[in-house]
């Protein structure tokens, strides 16, 4: 590990705030398109960003305020793991476990910090946003071992390696396409998107977890937003769209999923947390374990184009 | 209300200006008839996203608040809370005659007539209730305003604020609200 490392990890960083903004701001302008209307300009996220910073900021104690910083630290460590297309800040250490725990550093951060500003909303939406979590992730987390046992490691890089070379037929959402609903499914749940945005509802509970957050703070809170947005994206990506071979490549597929998410979210109603509770546990748990059985016994999928 | 036009803004603020220009989170307080003025505003037919608007679920996250028409003396200090709980910069756009002064309701015993004794006023848009036409062309307005640093009222708040205090006591008697939230 020399100084180049956090050099590279640093670049990360930068490229996926940039990246994911602009990206974000883009998908505002689809979302006003399908909403007939012109939407605003494609780097109006940025100007909210730099808006949001520029303001002055209240404290609500000292846990609101630590809160938002152990976040943005959590995600910014997390987002340094991330292989962009074969490159690595810290080559062999981007590993689902590593991700995944440190990915938890971040949302406990920024459930601690909501709690923290003393606001009943806050604790309904902390409350919604966790057990959406827990909705989304055992799905997800049996068709990701799945994967770590079918191809024997953890290494998201050197899954997302696997995959290429085959054109779309490689990825493994085609390959396990259960699996590949699974996570595509997962996905709306990980960025809050509807159906499964119930924790953020801002008419219902005043936007949830963010209803204290003003000025500094609530601009902390978007860059975080950008930066766990990326993460998730890139995980989905890496996991089951095969990466990308070179950053460009890499950038449009990220583009593309992150885009489609987003129109298919536009025209979802939202279900209320249980209902959201009760579906994944209902559909894509199901397919996971069917997903699960199918490769640890018949081994489909695996090697089956090989 | 602004006289003088000499700009003595620092480099950082023209900066900060820019960007606060450039992107208005509003809440609107909707006690009052304009309320629905503002979904066409905001939606494909009018679309304030244009302009870098878009509503905002709490005052602590917004930057620029609508009072949508009459207040009555009760609704005032809960106005009064969330301006106060808003950060700076913040700018307060008041729509209708009610807010200039009292329109229909001038002389009734519930509402107050002036809302800028109260609370800074930035702009005004007249009308009875003004129309989202007049309500974009207000935005576009402010937006100009903040540009050249003129929409000062939540300094002008801070530096008269015995002033102000002092119209709110006299008509709310008291400014502290008694609810179940509150207490
Ligand atoms: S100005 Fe007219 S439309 Fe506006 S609140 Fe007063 S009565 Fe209603």
């Amino acid at each position: 590990m020399t100084v180049m490392n956090f050099v590279y990890g640093f670049i990360i960083l930068l490229a996926a705030f940039i990246f994911q903004t602009t990206i974000t701001g883009f998908n505002r302008k689809v979302t006003a398109r399908i909403q007939k209307r012109y939407g605003p300009r494609w780097y109006q996220q940025f100007l909210d960003i730099f808006k949001a910073l520029r303001k002055s900021s209240i404290t609500h104690g000292w846990i609101f305020d630590f809160g938002v910083i152990m976040a943005l630290g959590g995600i910014m460590a997390t987002v340094i793991f991330i292989p962009v297309a074969g490159f690595e800040a810290f080559p062999n250490m981007d590993n689902v476990y590593i991700i995944s725990y440190l990915l938890a550093i971040g949302m406990l951060g920024m459930a601690m910090s909501a709690a923290g500003s003393g606001n009943p909303w806050a604790s309904i939406g902390v409350s919604r946003a966790l057990t959406n979590m827990l909705a989304y992730d055992i799905p997800l987390m049996i068709v990701i071992f799945t994967l770590i046992f079918a191809f024997d490691t953890a290494s998201v890089s050197e899954i997302a390696a696997m995959q290429q070379g085959m054109g779309i037929l490689g990825w493994n959402a085609i390959r396990m396409p259960l699996g590949g609903i699974v996570a595509f499914i997962a996905l709306f749940g990980m960025l809050g998107k509807k159906p499964f945005d119930s924790f953020i509802a801002p008419a219902e509970i005043a936007s949830g977890p963010m209803v204290e957050y003003g000025g500094k703070h609530l601009g902390f809170m978007f860059i975080l937003h950008e930066l766990m947005t990326f993460i998730e994206v890139s995980l989905i990506l890496n996991l089951f769209f095969g990466g990308g071979s070179s950053i460009l490549v890499y950038a449009i597929k990220y583009a593309i999923l992150y885009t489609l998410v987003n129109i298919i979210s536009q025209v979802m109603p939202r279900y209320k947390i249980d209902q959201a509770v009760k579906f994944f546990y209902r559909v894509p748990l199901v397919f996971a374990i069917i997903q699960g059985l199918v490769v640890i016994f018949l081994g489909w999928g695996v090697s089956v184009w090989f | 209300m602004v006289l003088e036009n000499q700009d003595n803004r620092n480099l950082w603020e023209k900066i900060g200006d820019y960007f606060s220009a450039n992107s208005i989170w509003m809440k609107w307080y909707c006690t009052g008839c304009g309320a629905i003025e503002l979904p066409p505003t905001m939606t494909s037919r009018f679309d304030m996203e244009r302009l870098g608007m878009g509503p905002m679920a709490t005052p602590r996250q917004a930057d620029v608040m609508l009072i949508t028409g009459y207040l009555s003396t009760k609704t005032l200090r809960r106005v009064i809370y969330s301006y106060e709980q808003m950060q700076d910069p913040k700018y307060i756009v008041a729509f209708g005659s009610c807010t200039i002064n009292g329109g229909v309701y001038y002389d009734s015993y519930a509402t107050i007539n002036q809302l800028d004794k109260y609370i800074p006023v930035d702009l005004y848009i007249a009308g009875c209730m003004p129309r989202p036409e007049a309500v974009m062309n207000a935005f576009a307005d402010l937006i100009s305003m903040i540009k050249k640093g003129q929409a000062n009222g939540w300094r002008h708040y801070q530096e008269n604020y015995e002033w102000y205090k002092k119209n709110q006591l006299d008509s709310l008697e008291e400014v502290i609200i008694h609810d179940e939230f509150h207490e």
